[in-house]
Parts: C-alpha cells; sequence; structure tokens
C-alpha cells in the first residue's frame, strides 16, 4: 500500500520546544472542549461512530487520481469529516488520525504532534465548517461551490500554520518558506477541492438524511461562521502579507522576543516576492505568488515526467 | 488482510520487548524531548543521545543497524530546513551560483542545519524502535495509563481495528476503477482532470457512507452484547520492579546526555 505523507506532518526537531509546547497547549484546550461536546451529542454512540470515521479519513487518504505528469491529487479530509461530521466530531476524528500517522507510521512526531493535531485537524475543520455553515439553506451549487472553497482554505491554512511554527523555531526562513509552502499546498489544496465537493455532492444525492436539518452536521451554532470566517480571512490576509512584507511579522517577533537576531537573506529570486515593475502592492505579491505556483507546477511536471519515464 | 496488518511490530523475546509498554512510551517522549532540548552543535551529547539508541537496538535483538534501516522516512522533510543554510549570518563556507542568485553558505548556517536533521533522526529512529517492540494495542493502553483521555485512547483503537477493514474496502473500489479503466494500446484511458477527480471524489463518498453504515452496525452489535460506554481489557499492565530500574537508568543516562551537552 502507498502513502504520501505531505509536508505538512512535521518530523521531530524540525520545532523547538517553546513552540511545541504552545501548540500542544492551544490542542489540548481545544480538544478537550471537542471531546466533552461530541460526549454530550453522542454519548456511548461516540466511540464506534468516530473510530470508524477515523479509519475512514485514513483509508480515503490513499483514493488518488492522476492529474498530470505522474502527480496525482489526493484527499486530507478535514473539511469533508468537518462538513458531514459536524465541526467537535471533525476534530476528535483528525486527531485521532493524526495520531495513528505518527505513532504506527512515523509521519509526523511525537513531541511535535500538538503542532500537527492543530494544523491538520482542529484548523482545517473550523474553517470547513465555519464556511459552509455561512451558506446554509442555499441552493446546492452554491453549497458545493462553497465546500470547495471551503477544503481549498482548510489545506491553505494547514500550510501557513506550519510555515509560521517553523519560521518561529527558527528552522525556515519567513520570506522562503511561506511562498513555497503556500505554492505547493494551492495545488494540493485543489485536488483536495475537486474530490471534497464531488464526495459531498454523492453524499447529498444518496443520502439527504445525513446533511439535512436536524442532522448532526446542521447543529453547529452560528458561532462556527465567525470562527472559520476570521481563521479564512486571517490566511488570505496574512499570506500576502507574510510573504510581501515580512519585516512587520519579524518586528512583532522581536518585540515579543522571539528571534535573537535579524536574519536577511543573501540571496533574492523574486526580492521580497514582489515583481519590481508591479511595485510594492498586493496586486505585485500576488502575481509573485502566481508565477510560484507555476514554478513549482512546472517542477512537479517534470519530476513526475522524469520518474515515469525511468519506470 | 489480516487485522494486524499495519503493526509495525516484530515478534521477539527479547529485554526490550518484555518491558512495560508505559515505561517504553514515556522513555521515547523523553528521549524525544531531551533530544530537542540540545543547543546547536552539541556534537559529543549527539554521539551519548546516538550511542543510547544504538544500545537500545541491541537490546531489543533486531541488531544494531535496525532503527538506522528505516529512518529514511523523515529525510524529505529536510528540505525544509535548507533555507536556515544561507540564511544565518556568519562566516562564508561555500559560495554557488544557483538560477540567477548568488547562494552563499555560512558556517553558523551550517551547524544549525546539521544540528536540525541530526535531532530529527535521531528522534525518528527512537519511535521507529517503540513500535517495532511494543504491539499497538499495547501502546494505545499504555498511552490510557500515562492520562491521555480514554475517549482518544478507545478511538484510536477502534481507527486501528477497522482501519484494516476499510483499507479492504478501499482496495475494492481501486480495483473495480481499474478494471473499468481500459484502454486501447497508446491511447489514455478516462476523461480530463474534472472527471477523473469526480470519480475519485464518488469514491470517497461511497467509502464515506459505507463506513458510516458499518459504523450503525458496529453500535448496534455493541450494545446487543452489553456495551455501556467502557471497553475493559484482559491484559492489565503490571510494573515489575525491573520497570522502575531501567526507567531509573535511563532517565539518569539522558540527563547525562543533557549535562553533556551543555558544556
Amino acid at each position: 500500500m502507498h502513502f504520501s505523507p505531505t509536508p505538512l506532518h512535521i518530523p521531530d526537531g524540525f520545532l523547538s520546544v517553546a513552540i511545541s509546547v504552545v501548540c500542544w497547549v492551544i490542542t489540548i484546550v481545544t480538544l478537550s472542549l471537542a471531546i466533552s461536546k461530541t460526549n454530550k451529542a453522542l454519548g456511548e454512540k461516540q466511540i464506534p461512530l468516530m473510530g470508524v470515521m477515523a479509519a475512514f479519513i485514513f483509508a480515503a487518504q490513499m483514493i488518488n487520481f492522476p492529474v498530470a505528469g505522474g502527480t496525482s491529487g489526493h484527499l486530507l479530509g478535514g473539511a469533508l469529516a468537518a462538513i458531514v461530521l459536524g465541526p467537535w466530531a471533525a476534530m476528535v476524528v483528525m486527531t485521532a488520525v493524526v495520531a495513528v500517522q505518527a505513532l504506527l507510521f512515523q509521519d509526523g512526531g511525537l513531541l511535535v504532534m500538538g503542532a500537527n493535531i492543530l494544523n491538520m485537524g482542529l484548523v482545517t475543520a473550523a474553517i470547513g465548517y465555519g464556511l459552509y455553515r455561512a451558506v446554509a439553506g442555499q441552493s446546492k451549487a452554491v453549497k458545493l461551490g462553497v465546500a470547495g472553497i471551503a477544503a481549498w482554505l482548510s489545506v491553505m491554512a494547514g500550510a501557513l500554520l506550519t510555515s509560521l511554527q517553523l519560521w518561529l523555531s527558527g528552522t525556515s526562513q519567513l520570506g522562503i518558506v511561506i511562498p513555497a509552502m503556500l505554492g505547493v499546498h494551492s495545488l494540493i489544496g485543489l485536488g483536495e477541492a475537486f474530490i471534497t465537493v464531488a464526495a459531498l455532492s454523492f453524499i447529498i444525492q444518496t443520502r439527504p438524511d445525513l446533511l439535512g436539518e436536524g442532522s448532526e452536521s446542521a447543529k453547529g451554532g452560528r458561532g462556527w461562521v465567525v470562527a472559520g470566517g476570521v481563521i479564512a480571512l486571517a490566511v488570505v490576509l496574512l499570506s500576502p502579507f507574510a510573504s510581501g512584507n515580512p519585516d512587520g511579522l519579524e518586528r512583532v517577533a522581536i518585540d515579543m522576543g522571539f528571534i535573537d537576531s535579524g536574519q536577511s537573506a543573501p540571496y533574492s529570486i523574486i526580492p521580497d516576492y514582489t515583481l519590481p515593475f508591479l511595485g510594492e502592492t498586493a496586486l505585485s505579491t500576488i502575481m509573485a505568488g502566481v508565477i510560484g505556483v507555476i514554478v513549482v507546477g512546472a517542477v512537479i511536471v517534470l519530476i513526475g515526467r522524469g520518474m515515469k519515464a525511468k519506470a | 488482510m489480516h487485522f494486524d496488518a499495519f503493526d509495525r511490530y516484530h515478534e521477539k523475546e527479547s529485554f526490550l520487548h518484555r518491558l512495560d509498554p508505559r515505561v517504553k512510551a514515556l522513555l521515547t517522549i523523553i528521549f524525544i524531548v531531551s533530544n530537542a532540548l540540545l543547543p546547536d552543535g552539541a556534537w559529543l551529547a549527539f554521539v551519548c543521545a546516538w550511542l543510547f539508541l544504538n544500545a537500545a537496538n541491541l537490546f531489543s535483538q533486531l541488531g544494531i543497524g535496525y532503527t538506522f534501516k528505516r529512518s529514511i522516512v523523515a529525510l524529505p522533510f529536510a528540505l525544509i530546513a535548507v533555507t536556515v543554510l544561507f540564511s544565518i549570518p556568519g562566516k562564508p563556507l561555500y559560495t554557488f551560483q544557483f538560477f540567477m542568485s548568488t547562494l552563499t553558505v555560512t558556517d553558523a548556517g551550517f551547524l544549525r542545519f546539521v544540528s536540525i536533521l541530526i535531532r530529527s533522526w535521531l528522534s525518528v529512529q527512537m519511535a521507529i524502535l517503540l513500535v517495532a517492540v511494543t504491539r499497538f494495542p499495547d501502546l494505545i493502553h499504555a498511552l490510557e495509563h500515562l492520562k491521555v483521555p480514554a475517549i482518544l485512547t478507545t478511538i484510536i483503537a477502534f481507527l486501528y481495528r477497522y482501519l484494516f477493514v476499510l483499507i479492504d474496502e478501499v482496495s475494492r473500489l481501486l480495483r473495480a476503477r481499474e478494471s473499468r479503466s481500459g484502454a486501447a494500446a497508446g491511447n489514455r484511458s478516462g476523461g480530463g482532470v474534472f472527471w477523473r477527480a469526480k470519480v475519485a471524489g464518488n469514491m470517497a463518498g461511497q467509502l464515506f457512507l459505507r463506513s458510516y453504515e458499518r459504523s450503525d452496525r458496529i453500535y448496534n452489535a455493541m450494545m446487543s452484547r452489553g456495551y455501556s460506554g467502557h471497553l475493559y481489557t484482559l491484559n492489565p499492565h503490571e510494573m515489575k520492579p525491573r520497570d522502575y530500574y531501567v526507567t531509573a537508568f535511563a532517565i539518569a543516562v539522558i540527563f547525562i546526555v543533557q549535562v553533556v551537552g551543555r558544556f
């Protein structure tokens, strides 16, 4: 069988102890809330349902489809789980998945598991559910469209958080890691979005009762819309800000005592991730992002071709 | 597929295999935390930690190189840390051209990069050893003793129990797709990317419904057998004097590694 480890599973050694502990604290607080909420909603039925659903996410990650040049798209599942199971349940399910990936397959570390759960389980569920819940009662097309955007954004949010943690640990440089991670994951996120939309559309057709009014997934409060919306907005706003203006983020970090010394890059491929002739504008950063995506895509296709030729 | 098809456990009668799972899980975590706490460039301490790891390998009867062979899994992630080679100010070691820019490797950057890789490499090996000498259900049970909420450990146990069932299910789905995706020689099978994504999505939806309905059946079967929200085990873990000695000894060694790393 094959696994597709994504750059979101941080191994041990790449995050500092301080960042690992902070992430564990956030994860533990959120997770204990999630466990008590799901326990109240499901009672003793919780364990078989969540256990099998966690195994489902694990198995569903094996379903892939060829994209181009030997690369394939596949599912991470956080957003889909949140939409069909509700946000709290999805958090518990994704935690179990991340824990087994780390414990059994060493896909992700143990000390950094708190960060991995936060990036791949908690944030993805909050965004996926929050945005989907915002369009409750709308037409099916709108719901599916928003679900796709939510799935894509959930992957991007995970990638952004991972980059920030790596940067705060002094493992990567902010101006490089954010565009690189977001570039790669904007493609991975497309696969996630397509599969999520198709799977949801299939479930709505065959078992509308699972997603209709009164179902588990419709019970989440409107607070989720705010939470998901805020995180999604943070991703959209922070990405150009962080990659186009790292000084701002570094300023905050220095004020808070994160960074020992200023770090400046003695090289630049696209200076400060803006294109000189467009000036220091958001448009310029977005264009730089698009170019980054195209370059990364081209590299992936070339590598894929090469591997195919060898095989 | 067999129910423990995914367990990385290796059947042996070694000292490490007989140790209480709690001790093994706890010491693995302490070892990983210790690695993370070691400062950059603490070479002697890294060597000591590596010797400790090899001693553990030896006591597992799996052979000294066992975890080394399987430690390649964490390697691709090293790419993420490459930027520290150039970004930390220091004495230039090596300068080269990369596309249109000039990259300079500094000594401080090199030190940090190698330290990150060593920490990661030592940690992943100990985690590999842990699952090689502990049955996964025992490991889950040990986590429960180490105060991980019982609900979470039970869900993980269920995930493990039904993983092979659903992997079988997904294998059938994948095989069905394969067998319906015939193509004449030289021609590509199937439609465009969107069409293929839709097929994959339908498979995921199908798998979801089958899993959801299966969990209902499992719940009903458990209810009819007297399930009331708690699982019992026939395999209670007991700490023996030996387990305490090993714990004390290993913590002392890791403490010494920390002291060595600071001087």
